[in-house]
């Protein structure tokens, strides 16, 4: 029995007062290729980042031509918040905040745009991510977003956040 | 029982200013009410030739029905709906239970809050599964009906959406508006599904898996990183809702139920468990649910919801029907455990006096709170304040405040005032 395990009957035990139920095991085998991408994320250092490339340039034309509805033609001043670049009304805009430029690739490729989720293409997510974080004076306008070079771009606001959960768990900040 | 011995009973049983009274005063007063009726019930009976008699005593009733429905003349209790951005962004949609509506602990599922971050989806049952890959030993998926031969457990747990009362945390002055808006991303259900300590370990977790990163089935396929420690230890794939199947609502077929833990966290439509080495900081554990503090530094994986509590009668939008007794009714919980004790003021916070918690005090779970309450009909603020076993308890506003950006909405957890006017009308107030 794995180390793992006892972990996780003591865990049991502790919260339901009965031993770790014993299930009937009728999980069926999944397969790699049955696995969509939206069921994983990119990580941080990159790891699941697929081949493509994208620069700023492309994605301002994407964007003019499928963003503007929600999140304006500055990018500031919606109507939708929060934008994605900053503005007064938001402080926790992409290039301010996020931690990681990782997040913006994964998320405009599962989730925008919002009518159509899932229709752009890697080379799209790439272009339109480039296009964010140039405009958010973070990539200049010359460097295609990549999977090498994507998870190389230093957000300026990284190493400005207490981990909580690190710090006391489940205790309420 | 005559007015002036009621008026007896109130003085002397005062606990704390504003006419809060002792906690058995309600129920000295219905026994001698039941004294009143009997009398009255031997005087009606020599009347009936005379008494006005409704309609459907003179009739058959309706058939019975295959799914009930609450009464034509409750139509107007409903969700309040919150779209910030209407049709701009129709699947950006949220709606509040209407707690100032509702007596009890548990939400009708009707009634339970939504925050959709795009949209409600229509999921076929047949073709949902769930995966579970990664760093296992064994990637499984698993249909609806493999699930149902697994050993379920039964929960009574709140969800709470972490920007729940945002209008209260960063409007400059207080809105004017029910708890539905105003505390309404709060709800409470009875779980059913299968612990996932028993999902986790038929996949045999790896190590150095001590993330997952839960997936929905919706358009944006919503994504979380939760530690393997709480999935573990009591996180549950719910599939059932107060006995029925989970609404479409709060994630049909099956979502991840995590007591405690932020709404959003609970991931609706679940469709992979995804087991990692680390967080994927995914959106909404980027942007999305991080606060930034009074120094200008952020909090990032706060996931416990802090001790709450609001009194749902009276409040803001009621209006009071009269001086005198009253039973002043609410709603507590902590996302670290059972509410101790709830305090309550009928003076603005002068004086305290404690309420009785209606049993039973479940963890991570709403808990009715009620105090007995003569009001004179002058002006006064009511206000609750809630504590936890972990010995927490609710902060003013303005330390609330004080601790963060004025722009941070999430995570508010401040004492809440009602200001009962002398026309007995119901404010919500900032103190």
């Amino acid at each position: 029995m794995s180390i793992f395990k006892l972990m996780t009957i003591g865990a049991v035990t502790l919260f339901y007062s009965t031993a770790l139920a014993e299930g009937p095991d009728l999980g069926q085998p999944l397969a790699a290729d049955e696995i969509p991408f939206y069921a994983t994320y990119v990580m941080p250092d990159g790891r699941g980042l697929p081949d493509g490339s994208g620069t700023a340039a492309e994605g301002a034309v994407l964007y003019a031509a499928q963003c503007t509805g929600c999140h304006g033609e500055t990018g500031t001043e919606g109507p939708v918040m929060p934008p994605v670049w900053p503005n007064e009304l938001w402080p926790k805009s992409v290039g301010k905040h996020w931690p990681y430029a990782t997040t913006i690739f994964d998320y405009i490729r599962r989730a925008m745009p919002l009518n159509a989720p899932k229709s752009l293409s890697d080379d799209e997510a790439y272009a339109l991510t480039a296009f964010i974080l140039e405009r958010n004076g973070i990539i200049d306008a010359g460097t295609a977003m990549t999977a090498t070079t994507l998870p190389e771009v230093d957000m300026p606001n990284r190493d400005n956040f207490i981990d909580v959960w690190a710090t006391q768990g489940d205790k309420p900040w | 029982m005559s007015r002036s011995k009621r008026e007896d009973v109130a003085s002397v049983a005062a606990v704390a200013g504003g006419g809060l009274l002792s906690r058995r005063v309600l129920l000295k007063t219905a026994l001698a009410g039941s004294g009143a009726t009997a009398v009255g019930l031997a005087t009606s009976s020599k009347a009936r030739p005379d008494a006005d008699i409704p309609d459907w005593v003179t009739m058959a009733g309706e058939r019975a029905r295959g799914y009930g429905l609450p009464a034509p003349a409750e139509a107007s209790v409903q969700r309040a709906i919150i779209e910030p951005w209407q049709d701009v962004a129709a699947a950006f949609s949220l709606s509040g239970t209407p707690h100032h509506r509702l007596r009890g602990t548990i939400t009708p599922s009707g009634l339970h809050f939504e925050v959709h971050h795009g949209g409600r989806p229509d999921i076929d049952p047949t073709h949902h599964r769930l995966m579970i890959h990664g760093l296992v030993e064994r990637a499984l998926k698993f249909d609806l009906d493999a699930l149902e031969r697994y050993p379920m457990t039964t929960q009574t747990h709140f969800l709470e959406c972490a920007g729940n009362s945002l209008f209260n945390a960063i409007m400059p002055e207080p809105m004017q508006a029910g708890c539905d808006m105003l505390h309404g991303l709060l709800s409470n259900s009875e779980w059913t599904g299968i612990p996932m300590a028993v999902l986790m370990d038929e996949a045999g977790v790896k190590p150095e898996g001590k993330w997952v990163v839960a997936v929905g089935s919706d358009g944006p396929a919503l994504a979380r990183s939760i530690p393997m420690e709480k999935i573990v230890a009591d996180g549950i794939l719910a599939l059932y809702q107060n006995g029925e199947r989970i609404r479409p609502e709060q994630g049909y077929p099956m979502r991840l139920l995590l007591p405690g833990f932020e709404g959003n966290m609970n991931v609706k439509w679940l469709t992979s468990l995804w087991v990692t080495d680390a967080p994927s900081y995914t959106k909404h554990e980027s942007g999305e649910y991080t606060e930034i503090l009074a120094d200008g530094s952020s909090v990032k994986f706060t996931f416990a919801l802090g001790v709450k509590s609001f009194i749902t009668h009276p409040s803001a939008t009621m209006t009071m029907s009269g001086p005198g007794l009253y039973e002043i009714s609410g709603l507590a919980w902590s996302g670290a455990g059972k509410v101790t004790r709830v305090d309550v003021s009928a003076d603005g916070g002068q004086s305290w006096a404690e309420a009785e918690l209606a049993g039973p005090v479940l963890s991570r779970a709403l808990t009715r709170f009620r105090l007995p309450w003569r009001w004179d009909g002058a002006p006064l603020v009511l206000m609750s304040r809630a504590h936890d076993e972990t010995g927490a308890t609710q902060p003013a506003r303005s330390d609330w405040k004080a601790r963060y950006d004025p722009s941070n909405f999430l995570h508010y957890n401040a004492i809440q005032p009602w200001q009962i006017t002398a026309e007995g009308a119901v404010q919500n107030v900032y103190l």
